[in-house]
C-alpha cells in the first residue's frame, strides 16, 4: 500500500538527531512493548510481514507522531483485536529457554523453488509501477525507474503474499530476490549527486526487463 | 549531540508517555492472566537485548576482518558463515552481507519502509535509525545525513546506500584507521563505533581509545 511508512525521498522531516550513548530502551513501556511483541510473535499468531502491515496501516498522523515502540504497541493492540479471543486450546507462553533459543537461531527466509532466476547480475531492469492495496516491500521512490541487478540473493518468502489477513494461513511460496542498484540521477533527476547510488532488495514480481 | 530540554519536550521520537505505561501494563496483565506471556520471560528477552547483544558483536567482526585477511575474504564472500563462526547468530540477522568501505566507496544502510537492522551484530536500532528524518533523507541526500553526523567525505568518494527492503541485513566494514598497525584485535574493536557499521559515522581515531 502507498502508506505513510514509505518515506524514502520525502523532505521536510528535519535533520537526523543522534543521541549520545543512547540506551536500547528509554522507558519501561518500551521494554514491555518490545518483549510482548517478541513473545506473542513466537507463538506464531502472525508472521513478520503481517505485523509490518499492521504497523504501516496505522492512521498516517498517528504513525508520524509516534515513537517507533509506540508504533509497535499500537499495531500489537490492533492485531490482538483482529485475532479475537486468544484463549485457544493449547496456546501457552513459551519458556524463556525456548524464546531465547529462537532469538539466537537462524531461521532462513530462503525456500526451495522450481524456477530459475529470470534476471542476472549486470542486467538492466525496471521496477514495476505497482500500487497494491496490501503489503508490499517495493518502495515508491524506485517504482518506474531503471536499475542494474547486482546480486541474486536466492528464493525468499514473498512478503506481498506472506502478509495474509491476520488469522488466515499465509502463502509462503517464494520468489527470486535480487539486489538492484539505481543511480541517484535516475531516481531524483539530473541535479542529483552523480556519486550516489541506492540499492533496494526486490523480488522478481517487482521487476521487468528493459 | 544531545537534545536541548525544550526540543526533547515536544519531540515525538521519544518522550515520557504516562498513558503508554498504563496501556502497556494493562495488556501485559491481560496476556499474563491468559497464560500467553510470562513476565519473567519478558524480562529475559529484554535482558538479552539490553545486556548481551549489541554493537560490540559487530566491532569484533570488523576487528577480525582488519587483522585476518583470510577472515576478511570469507566475510565478504559468505557473511552468514563468517559472522556465525563468532557466534553472532539470530533473529534479524538471517541473511547477512558485509559491505567494505574504501577510499573510493562509502556504504550506508537504511530501511526506508520500517526499521530492519542486523540485531545479532548491532543490537536494537537507535531511535534516529527508525526516524522518518533518517529514513526519508538518506536515500535522497546521503551527504546531508553525513553532515548531520558531522561527517564530510570527499566528492571523489562514491556513496552507496543500501535500502533493506527484504530480509537481507547489511553490516558496513569501516576503513581501518592509519597508525593502528601495532594494535591488537581487542584494541581495534574499541575503535569501531555502532554508527561506523551503519555508515553514518567513522571509526574513532586511535588517540581516543585506550591503548
Amino acid at each position: 500500500m502507498n502508506g505513510v511508512h514509505d518515506v524514502g525521498g520525502m523532505q521536510g522531516f528535519g535533520p537526523v538527531l543522534p543521541e549520545v550513548d543512547e540506551p536500547p530502551f528509554h522507558e519501561e513501556w518500551e521494554r514491555r512493548s518490545f518483549s510482548i511483541t517478541i513473545a506473542l510473535g513466537a507463538l506464531r499468531l502472525w508472521n513478520i510481514d503481517q505485523m509490518r502491515h499492521e504497523r504501516e496501516s496505522l492512521p498516517p498522523a498517528e504513525y508520524l507522531s509516534s515513537s517507533y515502540y509506540r508504533i509497535w504497541f499500537l499495531a500489537l493492540e490492533n492485531a490482538i483485536r483482529k485475532l479475537g479471543p486468544l484463549d485457544r486450546e493449547g496456546l501457552r507462553a513459551h519458556t524463556a529457554e525456548k524464546i531465547l533459543g529462537m532469538l539466537s537461531s537462524r531461521s532462513s527466509y530462503g525456500r526451495p523453488i522450481d524456477s530459475q532466476p529470470v534476471f542476472q547480475p549486470g542486467q538492466r531492469v525496471r521496477a514495476r509501477n505497482i500500487n497494491p492495496n496490501g503489503h508490499t516491500r517495493l518502495p515508491r521512490y524506485a517504482r518506474g525507474h531503471v536499475g542494474t541487478v547486482v546480486a541474486v540473493r536466492g528464493a525468499h518468502v514473498y512478503p506481498d503474499r506472506n502478509a495474509a489477513p491476520l488469522g488466515q494461513e499465509p502463502d509462503r511460496a517464494p520468489e527470486w530476490l535480487y539486489t538492484v542498484d539505481f543511480s541517484a540521477r535516475e531516481l531524483w533527476g539530473e541535479d542529483a549527486d552523480p556519486t550516489v547510488t541506492t540499492s533496494i532488495d526486490a523480488w522478481e514480481p517487482y521487476l521487468e526487463a528493459v | 549531540m544531545k537534545y536541548d530540554d525544550e526540543h526533547e519536550h515536544d519531540h515525538p521520537q521519544y518522550s515520557e508517555l504516562p498513558e503508554m505505561e498504563a496501556r502497556v501494563r494493562a495488556l501485559e496483565t491481560l496476556l499474563t492472566e491468559k497464560g500467553l506471556v510470562d513476565p519473567a520471560v519478558l524480562d529475559a528477552v529484554v535482558e538479552r537485548y539490553e545486556k548481551e547483544v549489541g554493537p560490540h558483536n559487530g566491532a569484533q567482526v570488523v576487528a577480525r576482518a582488519w587483522t585476518d585477511d583470510e577472515y576478511r575474504r570469507w566475510l565478504l564472500e559468505d557473511a552468514d558463515a563468517a559472522i556465525g563462526s563468532l557466534g553472532h547468530v539470530g533473529r534479524q540477522g538471517e541473511h547477512m552481507v558485509a559491505l567494505e568501505n574504501t577510499a573510493a566507496r562509502h556504504n550506508m544502510v537504511v530501511c526506508t519502509l520500517c526499521s530492519c537492522y542486523p540485531w545479532p551484530v548491532l543490537g536494537l536500532p537507535p531511535v534516529w535509525y527508525k526516524s522518518p528524518s533518517y529514513r526519508s533523507k538518506v536515500v535522497i541526500d546521503p551527504r546531508g545525513v553525513l553532515a548531520d553526523f558531522g561527517v564530510s567525505l570527499p566528492q571523489s568518494t562514491e556513496i552507496k546506500v543500501w535500502d533493506s527492503t527484504a530480509e537481507m541485513r547489511y553490516l558496513v566494514i569501516p576503513m581501518r584507521p592509519e597508525g593502528t598497525d601495532d594494535m591488537s584485535e581487542e584494541q581495534l574493536a574499541e575503535l569501531v563505533t555502532r554508527d561506523s557499521m551503519i555508515g553514518t559515522g567513522l571509526v574513532k581515531v586511535p588517540t581516543d581509545a585506550v591503548r
